[in-house]
């Protein structure tokens, strides 16, 4: 037992909180926000560069056979920074689909491609109705000859704008929610038949609405069988879960730290605002959202690989703890920092926007309570 | 980074098993699961103290010198683990966990030769004498004065909240002893003879009819000065080394997942008409599980950091609070749980001695008490408003 980090671990936080603090400027963000991408190519160059990209790809195929600690690692750092550039969709959903279910050769073509930065991904899942149930696709993928063909809408699939291939998941066979039946598919964007409609994402970055009419796709770009998607699917959006709550740990210790900072410096009735209990206190109970989130952070990337339920109670775990401590640290930032919080002059209300966003994402608290509860054998999913 | 335990821990966590399969007798167990209040009486923890004793596991946080069994933190944090989930009582800290780290720290070698072995043994029986009527959190500002008279003091005030004083032979006591600049200065840490003459105690019974702390009255009682620790005026010093102790126990998401489990037995039982399978109830047990999962890992990155010789920093004030809150959470569930039946009132203590029949189930009975005692948790140890202020200046600097 020790979950203290190694030299390599502390050595990567270190360059990416560097790299956070020295190049990522609020300023540089603003204008990456503005380019069509929503992000900078030339930063996305830079991971590369630092071998971030290929760090939790396996081995044999260009990577750094890092895990789910190393990513969280990453990703607090990118929190406190707001990165926007496309890391989930790309290397955390994207290439961890392909590395989880695709073939020697399907792994050979793509991951190379995405360590070295010359690639780029999007998970194309979410379907209006489902909501956030992973198994509710009524996307459909219908045999023809050699070929499959893709008829479908998916909702919010970040980084689509930007992406080289899309990941598509549709059904083969089987009802709406039925778990089996369900394939993936890499298509690449330019496919005949699909079409995006782009927007801003709310707290930086680019996602798309994406409609699948008749697109055409041979067999060999298809990603599993019809009963290995899901399992597939769910595991490798719990690693984005991980690495998403330890991105919002980034973000609620950001804010923690530039509230403290205020509220020491700011006066009102002759005295800084930190003097007052009813400050203090709030800040307190910040700093304690702030350190269990980080330990939630951390058990859910111990367990990202660990079997069911196990693994379904940790990153639930997170999503709630965090979710509920995020939103609470982010709003009593805007509180705390007075007329101001509500500006766009301060960064506060980007990062209040971001936490909205890692709510929203992959299940709210509410979703995630009833999985976890589920999970744990204490509610049928009758009552769920 | 390694979630596991290597074979050398899970050596040691299989020997306290052993050792509490040996020594944890039902009748114990029982007991241990039918007491509502925050400390366990002595005829319950005093058999499990002298079992440890035996052991030489009843002091984990001494030096070996003193007494201590030399483990690590990942073994300590394996027995306190272990001892939860068994329902196991807990030893009574006034001795083992407070007076005597100070003792080791600060004694002379006649104390500490002394008392030591009467702590390790479970002959002595500590109460804690530091709160007064007039001073709760602000504990400087306490009245208790010990005035010089030859190789004597002569104590005249009172404590209160005195846990166990009833049944205690010894108090440590925070007394003043001269009047200095600040209200810090010219306190003093003595040991006092629960024997002595001029000592009374009255009963304070909790909200949950449990007879657990009292009001101590000191009347001209006569403490040698021998009987003091360290120096004259230090005993601030001595008594926040101690503070630490009380605050920092560590080792609580244990206990409060074995809290826990018994509610989520209660609520699966036919007994309370099966609420659990209501989604609220269920969601609730998540939360509230997910807050220990929390607690549960920081207590681990601590000890971790512990093990590799860092600093864990400035933590044991959060860990009390959200351990307390916890508490507090588990015990309204548990209110929540048993319906209609939290309106049944048992005054009689102990429960575990009941003869009669009861109109609810066994496990039941503690469940209100709890709750009602329980409210104490955010008040005791520093009220968690002092808890929120101390978090406020060593983990923010304000």
């Amino acid at each position: 037992m020790d979950l203290t980090a190694t030299e390599e671990q502390r050595l990567l936080r270190e360059s990416a909180e560097r790299f956070v603090r020295t190049a990522y400027s609020p300023d540089a963000r603003r204008k990456a926000a503005g380019q069509p991408d929503g992000f900078s190519r030339a930063v996305w160059a830079e991971f590369a560069e630092l071998g971030w990209l290929a760090l939790p790809l396996p081995d044999a195929h260009g990577g750094l056979g890092g895990g789910a600690v190393e990513v969280g690692i990453l990703a607090e750092a990118f929190g406190s920074g707001l990165i926007t550039e496309p890391y989930l969709s790309t290397v955390v959903l994207g290439a961890g689909l392909v590395a989880d279910l695709g073939t020697e050769q399907q792994r050979a073509t793509v991951l190379p491609e995405v360590a070295a930065g010359r690639s780029l991904l999007a998970f194309a899942h979410s379907e209006r109705q489902a909501r956030f149930d992973l198994a509710d696709i009524a996307t459909r993928a219908a045999r023809d000859g050699a070929d499959w063909v893709l008829d479908g809408t998916k909702i919010a699939v970040l980084d689509a704008p930007s992406a080289d291939h899309l990941i598509v998941s549709a059904r083969m066979a089987g009802d709406r929610r039925t778990p089996e039946g369900i394939a993936l598919f890499v298509v690449p964007r330019q496919t005949a038949g699909l079409s995006l409609t782009p927007y801003d994402r709310l707290g930086g970055g680019r996602a798309a609405s994406v409609k699948l009419d008749g697109v055409r796709v041979p067999d060999v770009v298809r990603l599993g069988g019809s009963d290995d998607a899901l399992p597939a699917i769910e595991r490798t959006v719990d690693r984005a879960l991980a690495a998403l709550c330890s991105e919002a740990v980034g973000m609620m210790a950001a804010l923690l730290e530039a509230t403290a900072a205020y509220t020491k410096t700011r006066e009102q009735f002759g005295k800084p605002l930190a003097f007052n209990q009813a400050v203090r206190h709030r800040l307190a109970d910040m700093a304690s959202a702030v350190e269990e989130g980080r330990s939630m952070a951390l058990r859910a990337a111990l367990f990202a690989d660990a079997p069911h339920p196990e693994r379904i109670r940790a990153i639930s775990g997170a999503k709630i703890k965090i979710g509920r401590g995020a939103r609470f640290v982010a709003e009593q930032a805007v509180q705390l920092h007075g007329g101001m919080g509500v500006t766009e002059e301060l960064e506060i209300g980007a990062y209040l926007k971001r936490v909205i966003t890692f709510e929203a994402l992959f299940g709210d608290v509410d979703h995630h309570l009833r999985r976890h509860a589920l999970a744990s054998g204490r509610l049928s999913s009758r009552a769920a | 980074m390694d979630f596991s335990f290597n074979a050398e821990e899970r050596a040691f966590q299989q020997e306290v098993r052993d050792f509490i399969a040996a020594n944890l007798t039902p009748d114990l167990k029982r007991a241990a699961a039918l007491t509502p209040s925050v400390f366990y009486e002595p005829d319950i923890s005093g058999p499990w103290h002298r079992a440890l004793a035996a052991k030489g596991w009843v002091a984990p946080g001494w030096p070996v010198e003193a007494g201590g069994p030399t483990w690590t933190p990942a073994q300590r944090w394996i027995f306190e683990t272990e001892c939860a989930a068994a329902g196991t009582p807990g030893v009574s800290p006034m001795g083992v966990r407070m007076v005597g780290p100070v003792i080791i720290k600060f004694g002379t070698p006649e104390q500490k030769a002394f008392y030591l072995p009467r702590i390790l043994s479970g002959e002595d029986y500590w109460c804690q004498g530091y709160s007064e009527p007039g001073s709760g959190s602000d504990l400087a500002s306490l009245k208790t004065r010990a005035v010089r008279d030859g190789d004597e003091y002569v104590i005249n005030g009172t404590k209160i909240w005195t846990t166990h004083a009833h049944y205690a032979n010894r108090m440590f006591a925070l007394v003043r002893t001269g009047d200095g600049g600040r209200k810090q200065d010219g306190i003093s840490f003595i040991l006092i003879d629960m024997k002595s003459p001029g000592i009374t105690i009255r009963p304070i019974i909790t909200i949950g009819g449990d007879h657990e702390v009292n009001q101590v009255f000191f009347d001209d009682v006569r403490v040698p000065v021998t009987n003091r620790i360290g120096e004259e005026g230090m005993g601030w010093t001595y008594g926040k080394y101690l503070l630490e102790f009380e605050r920092g126990g560590g080792i609580t998401s244990a206990r409060l997942r074995k809290a826990l489990g018994q509610v989520v037995t209660l609520a699966g039982s036919d007994e309370v008409g099966r609420p659990i399978e209501e989604a609220s109830i269920a969601t609730r047990i998540s939360e509230i599980e997910v807050d220990i999962d929390a607690l549960e890992m920081t207590e681990l990155r601590i000890m971790s950091a512990l093990q590799t010789g860092q600093n864990p920093g400035a933590v044991s004030s959060m860990l009390k609070l959200r351990n307390s809150e916890i508490k507090q959470a588990i015990t309204k569930l548990g209110v929540d749980v048993i319906g209609y039946d939290a309106l049944v009132w048992q005054p009689a203590r102990p429960l575990y001695a009941l003869n009669e029949p009861t109109p609810i189930a066994e496990d039941e009975l503690p469940v209100v008490p709890e709750y009602l005692d329980g409210r104490a948790y955010t008040i005791f140890g520093g009220t968690s408003e002092v808890q929120r202020d101390i978090m406020a200046k060593l983990m923010l600097g304000l």
